[in-house]
């Protein structure tokens, strides 16, 4: 359903070029869901819009849905739905005028298009709000109007770009329902992106981790964590990291060593065993532990395994990145 | 592009139609326009007048002179601000989502224009229609030209300040952009001071301002001198900046949003 090789794409700013995405290939096949995990600032977005050819790649080449991205933009817009992170609807439409209108350019006929607006307002949980203006609806219900928006025309391929952010727990489980039905009795492929761990663990048949612009790892949720062989203990050490750190460093089978926070992480075989004489190692150089947790890997481990940062924190770890370019 | 241009003027239509407030502006602006300016320039014209046609505006009723400007001022300032409503789409994701679909670029753009030529035209319908009440005396086919020729002129600057819109995608950059732009185009037109008073280099300048034959046409015509040369060229230079304002907007939108 895509493939594609060497895309990249490099932004001019005043502050000197930024490299959004640095080159990645990858391929979804038709009927996947692929999420693509990241901190924000990744690339994520950048790589979806080119995608959907709303940037033109500054490198490298993609087919979507069998249309080459640089010789048949139309081809790939006739295919493809669409969801934007931001938003995209006019406050003064009402939701059906957006609804017809986004129909209309997509060429759907009009009784078609009647019908498949019901549908979709009944699946989106939007029944009875067709004339209300979308300035009036809650930030949840616009969600769901913007996703109604990428469906009008029952793509086989949907880019959908954050689409649980605003939601509330409930319409993001039914939302997550929604995405799965359209795999399941629609035949879609979807491409969607998100910093959710618990989103892409739950939702992706395969996950891109994205990084700095570019593809990091690729797998199965189940893959992925099968990457790192063991269990991750955790000490809460308070301010004694480092200490904790190059304590733990230098003992034998202690693997992937990283600091979140107040605590030192680190992976190991068995974590019903060797956990306790790590401990008494800490215990030993006195280094005082709060806490210890020893957990299966997580999304979360994987991604620090490999960046050495936590998705958890990542919006605190892309502000400080965006405010000292280069650093990594 | 057809079927786009018209789906996209439907929703910008009921957009439009959504401001109460809009409207009344819309309505008032002309007859403001009016109220404000026939009584303040009439004596002036008379006195012009007395001394002949040699230094000042072209002889005619005052009403027969003010309200052919009035109606390209009405077609400027109608139309030269629709840009910083494109702006507000831009942010609210509505023209990008409009971008993803099969829909032609300039099919967005021509909705877009098409809706704020047809209220122009009403508009400078309005407008004209209230001056005859008031005592304007004009021929139907010099004020129905008019019209036209306010209607190209709306065309052409409503699609270059999308396109500028479109280019700058911030307000606070468009507006400068507009207000550098708008005086110098008004002065040399001589909609505002006759450009017979003004010194020769500044009448060169202004001969090479198409707005200034676009305006002289105007008032041609509303005189109902229709076999005048000025008529001619001031129709030529109409569709010529409504066609290269349409040209150059269109270049605009085919490029990526970035
Ligand atoms: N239009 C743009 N101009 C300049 N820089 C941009 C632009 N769009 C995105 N970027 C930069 O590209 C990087 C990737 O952004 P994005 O793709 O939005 O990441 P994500 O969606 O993963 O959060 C960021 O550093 C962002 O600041
Ligand atoms: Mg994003």
């Amino acid at each position: 359903m895509i493939a594609v090789d060497q895309l990249r794409r490099t932004f001019q700013s005043k502050t000197g070029p930024v490299e959004a995405v640095r080159g990645v290939s990858f391929a979804v096949a038709a009927g996947e869901i692929v999420g693509f995990l990241g901190p924000n600032g990744a690339g994520k977005t950048t790589t979806q819009r080119m995608l959907s050819t709303l940037l033109t790649p500054t490198g490298g080449n993609a087919t979507v849905a069998g249309c080459d991205l640089r010789k048949d933009p139309v081809g790939v817009r006739r295919k493809i739905g669409y969801v934007p992170q931001g938003g995209s609807t006019n406050p003064l439409a009402s939701i059906v005028e957006e609804l017809r209108t986004q129909a209309a350019l997509h060429r759907v006929p009009r009784a078609d298009a009647e019908a498949r607006i019901d549908e979709l307002l009944l699946s989106l949980d939007l029944q009875g709000l067709g004339a209300r203006l979308t300035q009036t609806l809650s930030g949840s219900q616009r969600r769901r109007l913007d996703i109604a928006l990428g469906l009008i025309h029952r793509p086989k391929l949907i880019f959908l770009d954050e689409p649980s952010t605003g939601l509330d727990p409930h319409s993001r489980a039914n939302l997550w329902n929604h995405i799965r039905h359209l795999r399941d009795h629609d035949g879609a492929t979807i491409v969607l992106t998100t910093h959710y761990l618990d989103e892409a663990d739950a939702l992706s048949d395969r996950i891109l981790i994205m990084d700095h612009g570019q593809i990091v790892a690729e797998g199965s949720p189940q893959q992925l964590k099968r990457r790192i062989s063991g269990d991750v203990v955790t000490f809460d050490v308070k301010d004694h990291q480092d200490a904790a750190k190059a304590v733990l460093g230098a003992l034998a089978g202690v693997r992937d060593l990283s600091i979140v926070d107040s605590t030192v992480r680190a992976v190991v075989d068995q974590g019903s065993v060797d956990a306790l004489p790590l401990m008494r190692a800490l215990d030993a150089a006195g280094i005082p532990v709060a806490a210890m947790k020893v957990t299966q890997p997580s999304l979360d481990d994987v991604f620090l395994t490999l960046t050495g940062r936590s998705l958890r924190d990542s919006d605190t770890a892309a502000s400080s990145a965006a405010a000292a370019p280069g650093a990594n | 592009m057809l079927h786009d241009t018209l789906t996209t003027f439907r929703y910008q239509m009921r957009l439009l139609l959504r401001e109460p407030i809009w409207i009344a502006i819309a309505l008032f602006q002309p007859l403001l326009y009016l109220a404000l300016f026939a009584p303040l320039l009439k004596p002036l014209v008379e006195a012009q007048a007395a001394q002949g046609a040699q230094g000042g505006f072209p002889t005619g009723d005052a009403w027969q002179i003010f309200v052919p400007g009035l109606l390209i001022q009405l077609g400027i300032f109608g139309s030269m601000f629709v840009g910083f409503s494109l702006i507000a789409e831009i942010r609210s994701g509505v023209i990008e989502r409009m971008r993803v679909t099969p829909a032609s670029r300039l099919g967005l753009l021509l909705g877009r224009v098409m809706r704020d030529t047809v209220v122009l035209l009403l508009q400078a319908s309005l407008l004209t229609g209230v001056a005859v009440i008031f005592g304007l005396r004009v021929p139907v086919t010099g004020a129905l030209i008019t019209i036209v020729i306010v209607g190209l002129l709306g065309v052409s600057l409503s699609a270059l300040s999308y396109a500028a819109g479109m280019w700058l995608k911030s307000e606070d950059a468009l507006a400068p952009l507009l207000n550098m732009v708008s005086v110098p185009v008004l002065l040399l037109s001589g909609i505002l001071l006759p450009m017979t008073l003004a010194p020769k280099w500044l009448r060169t300048l202004s001969a090479a301002n198409p707005f200034r034959h676009v305006v002289d046409a105007a008032r041609v015509a509303f005189l109902g001198n229709t076999g005048d040369e000025a008529l001619l060229w001031g129709l030529l230079s109409a569709v010529l900046l409504a066609v290269g304002g349409v040209v150059v907007a269109n270049r605009v939108f085919q490029r990526e949003s970035a």
